[in-house]
């Protein structure tokens, strides 16, 4: 078998990697592996992944106008268009994820299973943050009591989201 | 860190839990500063700012990081740093490739903060044994004393932002590096890694020609990052690791009770071409300290012990090799000079057990 990398050399390095339930194998030759540290247990396992994600996206944006119009898309900050972080898989600055919006949620869901980050907060904007994830968590429930009709439940519910809503608007105009 | 002297990592003592399958735990976290490009986009001046932003802090924290090097990658000779990426304390990424690329060591090699790699920051702890949560305590501790100097790109629907959207969110990657002869050797090690993929957790083994794993090695970790809380990846991470472990151990006891005998043949064995062998290739090395190690896991040899086999594990790699020996080597080279250090360092042990 011939290395998938170089297309020379035999390939006898074999690399079996399971991303998101997918198989994907890679056939190396030892100093392509080598120069893809595979053999040192590298710390980034997804060398591929930036090329998986390449077709990924390449498949999403091909066809229509609209389409290529997304593929226009470009970050103000760093401008990187959409088209380019499809072909490279890397975002060029934090501003992009505001710039390419939507178009980035299909990706992370197909990445991650989500879209939503659940995790830790950094100190500064904390409290707003947390106070948010709450009231989210709170018009779940709502909507759960209403569901089961239990409508004395719901009604304290309401009124707990209202009362962090008020409190949320009058935090954000202090800010 | 004396550049010219090889040191221990915390890891590679070969203590902590579950030592006798898990090598290792490692923690590393993404971070990126807000308003500066990651830096494959970043400027010559932007990627200073970075380096001068993380030292600021870091000074600001005199006592925290009192403990601390600074390595800048540009002062570091190529084997310097090849010789950290073979102990897991930075990535090759870091080694080769970044622009005002440094890391803040700590002494004990336990902690590493890598500056200006893929992203701005990555911050990582590895421990010995199984020991995920204590790795995410030291990793978040140091992202908290950051922090306190540093505005982190964050978004609150997609957490803290990274390069790579396969990072986006804790940013958090965590793995284990587990040795699993039995379960390799028994051939219900593909069955069992395959189910894994169900759980969002990716699995890498080192392989040779055909289909064996190198060394009996296998690290496994996170692949989902976004959507799940810290303590949610940890944990899973830990339950599906504990798992392994179980069947790993039930797989050694069915080799002890069918064929002790061999196995212990084998240990003693490759305890043997260790320690007389002339030539050596670094899988060949690697392979044999597998036999010795699941020898001593299962009490068929002893006067060995696992913080000499770690450290084993690292030195039969190039720029470690040529670290020890003090002069460049090719690979020819490099497998004579292999068995020359691995001797030297079994000669204590291989003697006290023939006597
Ligand atoms: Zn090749
Ligand atoms: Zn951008």
């Amino acid at each position: 078998m011939i290395c998938q990398e170089c297309g020379q050399e035999q390939a006898n390095v074999f690399i079996t990697k399971i991303i998101n339930g997918k198989k994907i194998e890679l056939h190396l030759c030892e100093r392509c592996a080598r120069e893809k540290e595979e053999l040192e247990f590298s710390f980034q396992p997804q060398f591929t992944l930036h090329n998986l994600f390449g077709g990924l996206l390449h498949e999403n944006i091909r066809g229509s106008r609209d389409q290529i119009r997304i593929a226009k898309t470009q970050c103000p900050s760093c401008a990187l268009t959409f088209a380019q972080f499809s072909q490279i898989g890397r975002l060029g600055c934090s501003d992009c994820f505001a710039a390419f919006g939507d178009k980035l949620q299909p990706l992370l869901r197909r990445i991650h299973g989500s879209a939503r980050h659940t995790g830790k907060v950094p100190r500064r904007g904390q409290g707003a943050v947390l106070a948010k994830r709450e009231l989210e968590r709170l018009k779940e429930e709502l909507h759960r009591a209403v569901q089961k009709e239990e409508f004395e439940e719901a009604a304290r519910l309401r009124d707990q989201i209202r009362a962090m809503e008020k409190d949320l608007e009058q935090g954000g105009n202090e800010a | 860190m004396k550049q010219d002297a090889f040191v221990l990592s915390r890891w590679m003592e070969g203590t902590g839990p579950e030592a006798d399958t898990v090598i290792s735990s490692r923690v590393r976290i993404a971070r990126n500063i807000e308003g500066i490009p990651f830096p494959y986009l970043a400027s010559d001046e932007q990627t200073a700012a970075v380096l001068a932003q993380v030292s600021q802090t870091a000074a600001a924290q005199k006592e925290a990081f009192d403990d601390f090097v600074y390595h800048r990658m540009a002062d570091l000779s190529h084997q310097a740093k090849q010789v950290l990426v073979e102990k897991h304390l930075i990535s090759p990424f870091l080694a080769k490739e970044s622009h005002n690329g440094g890391v803040l060591l700590r002494r004990d090699e336990a902690v590493s903060i890598l500056i200006n790699e893929e992203d701005h920051l990555r911050i990582q702890a590895i421990l010995p044994g199984l020991q995920l949560e204590e790795a995410w305590q030291e990793a978040n501790r140091y992202d908290d004393l950051l922090e306190t100097g540093i505005n982190y790109a964050f978004d609150e629907r997609y957490g803290y932002l990274t390069a790579c959207p396969t990072n986006v969110g804790t940013g958090l990657r965590a793995s284990v590096m587990l040795h699993l002869p039995a379960l390799i050797m028994t051939k219900q090690v593909n069955r069992l890694l395959g189910a894994l993929s169900q759980v969002g957790l990716a699995v890498r083994g080192l392989y040779g020609e055909g289909t064996e794993i190198i060394g009996n090695l296998v690290q496994v970790s996170n692949q989902i990052t976004l959507g799940l809380t810290e303590e949610e990846i940890l944990r899973n991470l830990y339950g599906v690791t504990r798992q392994i472990i179980e069947q790993e151990q039930q797989a050694r006891q069915a080799l002890l009770n069918d064929s002790r005998q061999r196995i212990t043949d084998r240990s003693w064995r490759a305890l043997g071409l260790l320690h007389y062998a002339r030539i050596m290739s670094s899988q060949e090395a690697m392979q044999l300290l597998s036999d010795v190690r699941l020898g001593y896991d299962l009490g068929l040899i002893d006067n060995i012990d696992r913080k000499l086999l770690n450290e084993l594990l690292v030195i039969i790699r190039p720029a470690t090799l040529q670290l020890l020996a003090g002069k460049e080597l090719g690979a020819e080279d490099r497998d004579l000079e292999r068995p020359l250090q691995i001797k030297k360092r079994l000669n204590r042990y291989v003697d006290k057990t023939e006597s």
